[in-house]
């Protein structure tokens, strides 16, 4: 087993890592740019370095500064996290070539998944479901055949491209002619090359994703699904496992259809392999993420799993310490990103100081979190503050424990989008789990905006803020202690507090 | 002490109170009236932890929580927010914004930490209300900062590429 371990990432990813080498025995080395040296994960870790300034590319993505953080600290082995170098085949490799383990997939696994070509003929050669249509640029003629053969409507897409340039809709074979040029002339445009391709469009597809994990003696399991539908611009919001449509049937055919794919990459570690559903449940591979996924946690709480614990003993070499017949689901969990933006303001981001934050707990509640009352949350990283799961035996109870939780949530200073998952958690078509991948984008713009406040609310709401007024116009209580109505709670410190929260989780 | 307050809920519904405050003699307790009514059957407030008010009104029990952070102060009721505005009627603060909230000069604030990307209307341009004046950018996003009146900028206290602070100044419009 590793004696120590280098985690080259920050925020609420790195203290879950800190926290599971703790539980582990192992000792943690943090690493922090100039922004972060009051970064929670800085005092979690055992040891911590700092690797330069702000931005990104000269800290957190710099593989030198982290790689002679490892020589340094003697590190043996080295977490990435998700983002940053998680899935830098590069780094992978200069990891291995210094002889620190990388806890993660091999930099050739990495390659061979980390270019969509490439995935795509790796997987078409293992029999994998891909979206019906050509793997290659078409000429006019050829895109209606293969338009007649999948089925209209069908998607014209760039081969080059990316960001909806060169994209069409075609929803019969009429439009086809002027699409085709229309896509093909912008795509030339905008990349060079109007090589244009086809897939058939799948309306209100769902974004399904099955975990699987990989040991070093050949052994590939499924750990379930997290349906991942509910996003915004191609960002995830809520993840639940498992997924409201798949029945043990379908999971066990995604499941199958997963491990292959990890099988045909030569996979190891932890990794996920994204499907896209259609309303009639046929599935197709979209792609295999070579990391630890954010929304990791509802697939923990539901296979009673660690999954950055079996990461860590997988890359020291040992075995799966179950077989998939031993894998069992259990109840329900579902995951809100809480992050520092301003759902009335088109989700700007809202960095700054925290200058209040109180957390929910109790049954079935677990937070990830980054963060702590009087942390400045900086501008220059993902503004991601923590993720709140909600477990439960079932989906209903689930939905139920997360709002809950969410009244019991409370950050000042700064803007969250705390109020939007009130929403879409009381919305009927996401408890009825009606949801697609566009279901998000159509509830924000549907008219009814928020819940109807009530007369009493307002008038309680007025009432308090008399009441803050005559008790001092500061933001902290002192002003009313001299009213004799301050209890001597707030006087333990956030040191206690953060002490006991702590103890909790 | 009495103090108008003006609440707005996010669906835009707002409404102004006028809430009279007072200790009450030989007890904690409020005597609160608003509007001129007074509370049936009284009100309990304590005020357990810092921005956390507990309220009885009788014995329905209220958890209310402040964010007076950013300029300006919201009040939240169980878990939704309000924005409020508290006016004390005596002050001259007051009765001078009772009279026209776009007389004076008016500033623009940074809303949040950031970096000025773009001055759309340096000094001297005649503005609108809710034309752009300043871009900032955080974190890959940029924000256009708009007029809060018709007027003209008169000064604008920061340049292009500045690392900016919340709630500092940065142009002044009269």
């Amino acid at each position: 087993m590793f004696k120590k371990i280098l985690i080259a990432n920050r925020g609420e990813i790195a203290v879950r890592i800190i926290r599971a080498c703790r539980e582990l025995g192992i000792a943690s080395v943090a690493v922090y740019s100039d922004v972060d040296r009051n970064a929670l994960h800085v005092r979690k870790a055992d040891e911590a370095y700092a690797i330069g300034p702000a931005a990104a590319r000269e800290s957190y993505l710099n593989l030198e500064k982290i790689l002679a953080v490892a020589k340094k600290s003697g590190a043996d082995a080295v977490h990435p996290g998700y983002g940053f170098l998680s899935e830098n085949a590069a780094f992978a490799e200069a990891c291995d070539k210094a002889g620190v383990k990388f806890i993660g997939p091999t930099a050739a696994a990495m390659n061979i998944m980390g270019s969509k070509t490439s995935a795509r003929r790796a997987m078409e050669a293992a029999g994998v479901p891909f979206v019906p249509g050509s793997s290659k640029g078409l000429t006019l003629d050829e895109a209606a055949s293969v338009s007649e053969k999948v089925g209209y409507p069908v998607m014209l897409k760039a081969a080059a491209g990316g960001g909806g340039k060169g994209m069409r809709l075609v929803a019969s074979a009429a439009e086809l002619k002027s699409a085709y040029e229309g896509a093909s002339s912008e795509a030339a445009r905008a990349f060079n090359s109007g090589e244009v391709y086809i897939e058939k469009y799948i309306d209100r597809p769902r974004h399904i994703e099955v975990q699987v994990f990989g040991d070093e003696h050949g052994n590939v399991v499924y750990l379930g699904e997290r349906e991942c539908s509910v996003q915004r611009r191609h960002q995830k919001v809520i993840e639940e496992a498992p997924s409201p449509i798949v029945d043990a049937e379908m999971r066990s055919k995604m499941g199958a259809t997963a491990v292959q794919v990890a099988k045909a990459a030569g996979y190891t570690n932890a990794g996920t392999v994204e499907f896209l559903v259609d309303a009639q449940k046929n599935f197709y591979f979209l792609e295999m993420n070579t990391r630890l996924q954010v929304e990791h946690p509802v697939t923990e709480l539901v296979t009673g799993l660690d999954l950055v614990h079996l990461q860590i003993q997988v890359a020291a070499g040992k075995k799966l310490p179950f077989k998939q017949e031993d894998v069992v689901l259990r109840g329900h969990a579902i995951e809100c990103r809480i992050y520092a933006e301003d759902p009335d303001n088109n989700f700007f981001p809202s960095p700054g100081k925290i200058t209040r934050l109180m957390t929910p707990s109790g049954p079935g509640i677990r937070e990830d979190s980054g963060v702590y009352e009087g942390w400045n949350v900086p501008l220059d990283y993902d503004p991601m503050l923590s993720k709140l799961i909600a477990y439960a035996p079932t989906r209903e109870m689930a939905i139920g424990r997360m709002l809950r939780a969410l009244d019991e949530y409370f950050v000042a200073g700064i803007k969250t989008n705390l109020a939007l998952f009130r929403k879409i958690l009381r919305d009927a078509d996401f408890c009825a789990a009606r949801i697609d991948t566009g279901y998000l984008e159509r509830l924000l713009s549907a008219r009814s905006k928020t819940l109807p406040s009530s007369a009493d609310d307002l008038k309680i709401a007025a009432v308090a803020a008399a009441i803050f007024a005559m008790n001092g116009s500061g933001t902290n209580g002192a002003a009313a202690a001299k009213n004799g109505t301050q209890s001597s709670a707030n006087e333990n410190g956030a040191w206690k507090k953060t002490a006991r929260q702590e103890a909790l989780r | 002490m009495t103090y108008d307050i003006t609440v707005t809920a996010k669906d835009g519904q707002t409404q102004t109170f006028s809430v009279e405050l007072s200790r009450a003699k030989d007890s904690d307790k409020l005597i609160c009236r608003v509007n001129g009514e007074e509370f049936n059957p009284g009100l309990d407030s304590q005020n357990p932890e810092r921005d956390v008010l507990s309220v009885l009104v009788g014995s329905r029990s209220y958890e209310i929580h402040r964010d007076g952070s950013n300029g300006e102060m919201q009040i939240q009721v169980g878990g939704t927010r309000y924005t409020v505005e508290v006016r004390d009627p005596r002050s001259l603060k007051a009765r001078r914004a009772k009279a026209g909230a776009t007389d004076g000069p008016k500033k623009i604030s940074a809303p949040m930490p950031g970096k000025v990307v773009r001055i759309i209307s340096p000094a001297g341009t005649e503005v609108e209300a809710g034309q752009g004046v300043i871009v900032i950018e955080a974190m890959k996003m940029q924000n256009e900062l708009k007029s809060p009146k018709k007027g003209i900028v008169k000064k604008i206290m920061v340049a292009e590429g500045a690392t900016v602070n919340a709630g500092d100044a940065l142009a002044i419009i009269e």
